[in-house]
């Protein structure tokens, strides 16, 4: 490979990394600090990479919009639709066992898909949304500075929440729930909040996907690609640490990306179906690390309480 | 009225095979405390299992029936042993996302081996009988004669054998089932091997009505967890009847909405179960 076709991989897969970036923080507000077990984040995805696309399009015949509109008011529009979809979701399963939110988001998750497939009114089906363009005329280069800088922005979102008191109480929920009843504050209300907040980030990672390949259709949004890399990621790299989460994202990511050179490099004869074999390799990389090292490359710290030296 | 009665028909078939695979699930969410998400995928394989008996051997698929339901209990045990038993002292949330990995692992290796095609047992139309204005296939009799005579031996199982008291006073309460002096890592492999003889009687089933396909268990996931917490956690009995009310529910559903949205009626019937009466129909250990 030359260098211009190097670097313009290289500016594919970062972006790429960049993108499941925004969805392991949003995953690790949610898992790694307030221990929700969200597997419908391949919904939450879906409804942001739709709704910028259905604003952003040029106008269609077979289907509501597009509409024809800017960029940011798309992938604004994205976050905000998935503010209703993860309210309710937060709502129903606010009170509940961590058992029965994964079950009921993986409900979510599958209902939301069925409508995209269905409903082509909307979505036009199968078919999918062609033609979503990168904004102000961008290239692959510049587009990556933009996902570059939403990764730093949805970071320091994070982070400052993490370091908030508003991120203790949470993880004070995730440790001892009892304890943190007991000492007044509205479980309930915390949890759906960094429920909204985690979806919604993950529903940005699905506006900035919709640009970056120009066309969404349902496919795209089955349980492995929207919510099995992004699990591995975050524990890959370290539930309840920010950083960990992006590295894991890299980390993870360049794994992927080379199981297709190890599934080049086997008989297809062997293995069937190049791209179940690289699934089963992820998922076997998945178990390795939960039973060899669960904590993740960079295990969580605890952030300095007020006025604690470092 | 006769289309209602024959979409009855049809959702007690599905009914059946969603009970058989909520028994399992809920005997493991019992007595282990997580939702086994790679339950759709035993159900798959299982159904796999059989269809290689099927083309091998040339047996009809009730013959083939007993062996994919050793075989995949047999799985279920060694998935047990060299994942789940390892980082079961953890936390239940972390068997749940290694569940989640084995269902995708399983998937991926019915892919490898098998394709990722629609596949079916027999060739050729099976002449449905026409009793009055309704039909039936004779499969679907077998599918009802064989799902009862399995949840008949479950029962027995349960009640005459000292496995079964046991696996139930565990899913009842652990602490004192263990105090007792129950042999805890016997009863979890007893529950691990019904549990995937069960699914891959299910997955047998679901092949023989419809067909065989990577994700067949995959999307019948949902149903059988909303099965389960509609039964009461921990419940076989509860699961039996959770599973045929959600089978019902689900047919029934296509008289008023398309028939697309069969899973979003399930998942309805769930959500009410966890808001109104989060314990089940008989009361669970939620």
């Amino acid at each position: 490979m030359d260098m211009a076709g190097l670097s313009a991989y290289a500016v594919f897969f970062l972006s790429l990394v960049g993108i499941y970036a925004i969805m392991a923080l949003g995953l690790n507000m949610q898992w790694g600090m307030t221990g929700q077990f969200n597997i419908g984040i391949a919904g939450f995805f879906a409804v942001g990479a739709y709704t910028t696309a259905i604003l952003t399009s040029a106008p269609a015949e077979s289907r509501v919009g597009g509409f024809d509109l800017p960029f940011l008011v798309g992938l604004a529009g994205s976050v905000i639709a998935c503010i209703p979809v993860a309210w309710l979701v937060g709502r129903i399963t606010a009170r509940l066992r961590t058992d029965y939110l994964a079950i009921a988001t993986i409900g979510i998750a599958e209902i939301i898909r069925l409508f995209f497939v269905n409903e082509s009114w909307l979505s036009n089906g199968t078919r999918g949304i062609p033609g979503i363009e990168k904004p102000f005329g961008l290239g692959n280069n510049g587009y990556l500075l933009i996902i570059i800088a939403f990764v730093a922005l949805a970071w320091l979102l994070v982070e400052i929440a993490r370091r908030s008191p508003w991120g203790r109480v949470l993880r004070a929920i995730r440790d001892n729930e009892p304890a943190t009843a007991a000492a007044g504050k509205d479980i309930a209300r915390f949890r759906l909040q960094a429920f909204i907040t985690g979806s919604c980030l993950m529903a940005l990672g699905g506006g900035l996907y919709a640009h970056f390949v120009g066309f969404v259709s349902p496919e795209a949004f089955r349980p492995l690609y929207g919510t099995f890399l992004v699990w591995v990621m975050l524990i890959a790299g370290g539930s309840g640490n920010n950083l960990g989460a992006m590295l894991g994202a890299l980390v993870v990511w360049l794994i992927w990306s080379s199981t297709e050179m190890i599934a080049g490099l086997v008989p297809t004869a062997l293995i069937g179906s190049e791209s179940a074999f690289r699934v089963f390799l992820i998922g076997v990389l998945l178990q390795i690390i939960l039973v060899s090292r669960p904590q993740g490359l960079l295990p969580e710290k605890r952030p300095p309480m007020p006025g604690e030296k470092r | 009225m006769i289309e209602i009665i024959q979409l009855l028909i049809n959702g007690i078939l599905l009914g059946s095979i969603l009970a058989l695979g909520a028994v399992g699930a809920t005997m493991i969410f019992g007595v282990l405390r997580f939702a086994h998400f790679a339950h759709g995928d035993f159900m798959a394989i299982g159904a796999y299992f059989a269809l290689t008996v099927v083309t091998v051997f040339n047996l009809p698929v009730l013959a083939a029936l007993p062996v994919a339901m050793l075989l995949t209990g047999g799985l279920a045990i060694l998935i047990d042993q060299v994942v789940y038993r390892r980082i079961r002292r953890v936390q239940p949330v972390i068997l749940l996302i290694a569940s989640f990995a084995t269902a995708l692992v399983l998937r991926s290796f019915i892919q490898m081996v098998w394709g990722s095609s629609n596949q079916v047992y027999q060739v050729g139309i099976q002449l449905p009988w026409r009793i009055g204005p309704f039909t039936l296939k004779p499969d679907h009799l077998l599918i009802f004669a064989a799902a009862a005579g399995l949840v008949l031996i479950v029962h027995l199982f349960l009640s005459r054998t000292r496995m079964g008291k046991a696996m139930r006073a565990m899913s009842d309460n652990m602490d004192l089932a263990l105090v007792t002096g129950i042999p805890a890592n016997r009863v979890i492999m007893w529950t691990w091997a019904i549990g995937g003889a069960l699914a891959a009687a299910a997955g047998v089933f679901l092949g023989m009505d419809t067909r065989l396909h990577p994700v067949m268990g995959w999307t019948l996931l949902l149903p059988i967890f909303a099965a389960t917490i509609l039964g009461g956690i921990g419940r076989p009995y509860g699961a039996i009847l959770g599973g045929l009310v959600i089978g019902c529910a689900m047919e029934l559903s296509t008289l008023v909405i398309p028939g697309a949205y069969k899973p979003a009626v399930a998942f309805a019937i769930m959500v009410a179960t966890l808001v109104f009466r989060p314990q089940g129909i008989i009361k669970g250990n939620a």
